[in-house]
């Protein structure tokens, strides 16, 4: 097997005195996509900020890196919940640019606008581009947030409840599309979500946060039964 | 009215000053921090007072309180700043013991108004410059910083999610507001720089649908304040402050109710 893109070894976090998890063991390696499920509150969002350096674990390290090289691995994130001003003067367009990268200037290149116009047509979002992301629907909306965080060109793209407001048609055509990206583009998925049926279909293994600690298999087996009556 | 050295001053400063004044208001309304920016002029004035009591600049001393006091408020989160009740209790302190370094300094009634209501038409040379340099260096700072800070200023979680280090840049903006604060303060006033920080702004959000428009309205609105306040007051003989206060009040209920025809 490759070298993994991401390893945990003995994470545990602790908020004061209440443990949320206790020495977590993993491997995420290219192109894998892996879900990450548990109850409400199990800490798979708590995890998540930590395998991306915006939490201090309280035990344990991560090591990430690129797949080609030594290079810093690249992550896309859309997280769990958004807080965007009900004024911001943002088209869906802009919103997805925002994550364009640094440079000293404030304007677009013609080569970034043509990688933003890419990532639109790529989530579907080419006709809608120029209205407010403030009044889109939950699953364009939803959709807007994996263009923006495709647009980085991650190597490790992590969707938390990103199917969380959408029906079930929508969910669907979300994860084709997620996948189909995924796929492309070599990336690893980590696919954090409470539906054990969009788990099973378009992911390959899961990792479980249950009492403290974590376990994993293949996403085959996640059903109600092989969970031993874990809630989820 | 160009005829005058002082008017020609006047109007070069208040120009970069309205230009600053816009585009940073625009950050100051997109990441709701109107609160802070009053409790830093307030701070301003006790910067201004101490700098009387030390016998040094009211800029200089505006500056050294609000950089100092930007600072440490990064520290707190500001979302913690923005619901702590002891924000007013500090700002009521600020302004007691701006009162107090008045005194202590010994100056005249006449220099206490300058600070708080402005005093532009005075504006030395040197002053001038002074505060276009200042301007320059805020302007040119948010350009270079302008991705990551518009990214953090729309869609915080989003940049933090994707890597912007929304900490350091939230510190650099403090600061810029400060420096801001304390060179909007020598036109308008301590009391009122808060209208060029933020009415500008406001408008454009009314108006804007765009970030590039946003600026555009706000550094437009903010200028034109500044210009109509600076010939209304030249012609009657009335404080600047109190035109350019009009003007913006006027042209901010004008878009609000021209922004309720648009929504129905
Ligand atoms: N900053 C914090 N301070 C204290 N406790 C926290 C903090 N963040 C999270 N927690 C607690 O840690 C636990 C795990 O939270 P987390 O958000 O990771 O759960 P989750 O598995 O993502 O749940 P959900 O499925 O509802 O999204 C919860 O009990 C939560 O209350
Ligand atoms: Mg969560």
């Amino acid at each position: 097997m490759t070298e993994p893109i991401l390893t945990a070894a003995h994470l545990t976090m602790d908020f004061g005195s209440k443990t949320v998890f206790n020495d977590l063991n993993f491997t995420i390696h290219a192109g894998e996509k892996i879900s990450l499920i548990g109850h409400n509150g199990a800490g798979k969002t708590t995890l998540v900020k930590i395998l991306l350096g915006l939490l201090a674990p309280t035990a344990g390290t991560v090591t990430k890196k690129s797949p080609g090289g030594q290079a810093k691995l690249k992550i896309g994130y859309v997280p769990q919940f958004r807080n965007i001003d009900a004024d911001a003067p943002l088209s869906i367009a802009s919103f997805v640019a925002l994550n364009v990268g640094l440079s000293w200037r404030p304007w677009l290149t013609a080569n970034e606008k043509k990688r933003v116009a890419d990532v639109l047509a790529l989530t579907d979002l080419t006709a809608i581009k120029d209205r407010p992301i403030t009044l889109t629907s939950g699953g364009e909306r939803q959709r807007a947030y994996l263009a923006q965080a495709l647009l980085a060109d991650p190597e490790l793209l992590i969707l938390d409840e990103a199917t969380a407001s959408m029906d079930v048609d929508a969910k669907k055509a979300m994860m084709d599309l997620v996948v189909k990206v995924v796929t492309q583009r070599n990336m690893a998925l980590l696919f954090v979500s409470h539906d054990l049926e969009l788990t099973a279909r378009y992911t390959d293994r899961y990792l479980l946060i249950t009492d403290e600690t974590l376990a994993t298999g293949s996403s085959k087996e996640v059903n109600a039964d092989s969970l031993k009556g874990v809630r989820i | 009215m160009f005829a005058f050295a002082f008017m020609r001053h006047a109007f070069v400063a208040s120009t970069f000053i309205a230009l600053t004044c816009g585009v940073v208001g625009v950050f100051v309304v997109a990441r709701q921090l109107s609160f802070l920016t009053h409790m830093l002029s307030e701070i301003g004035f006790a910067g201004a007072a101490f700098g009387a009591f030390l016998g040094i600049s009211p800029l200089l001393g505006m500056l050294l309180f609000t950089i100092a006091s930007s600072t440490l408020i990064s520290g707190l989160s500001v979302e913690r700043a923005r619901r702590e009740s002891t924000i007013s209790a500090v700002s009521s302190l600020f302004i007691g013991s701006g009162i107090l370094f008045l005194a202590l300094a010994n100056q005249s009634s006449s220099y206490a108004t300058d600070i708080l209501f402005g005093s532009i038409v005075g504006i030395s040379i040197n002053g001038v410059w002074q505060l276009v340099i200042l301007s320059l260096i805020v302007l040119l700072t948010i350009w270079l910083i302008f991705r990551p800070l518009q990214f953090d200023s729309f869609d915080s979680v989003g940049a933090s999610a994707n890597g912007v280090k929304t900490g350091i840049i939230s510190i650099i903006f403090l600061i810029l507001l400060a420096v801001s604060v304390s060179v909007g303060a020598q036109i308008v006033g301590s009391m009122l720089v808060f209208i060029l920080m933020t009415i500008p702004a406001a408008i454009a959000k009314a108006l804007g649908h765009s970030m590039k428009q946003l600026l555009i309205i706000s550094v437009v609105m903010a200028i034109l304040g500044v210009w109509l306040g600076l010939w209304l007051a030249y012609v009657t003989n009335w404080p600047v402050t109190f035109f350019i206060a009009l003007i913006e009040v006027v042209a901010y209920v004008v878009a609000l109710i021209y922004q309720r025809r648009q929504a129905d």
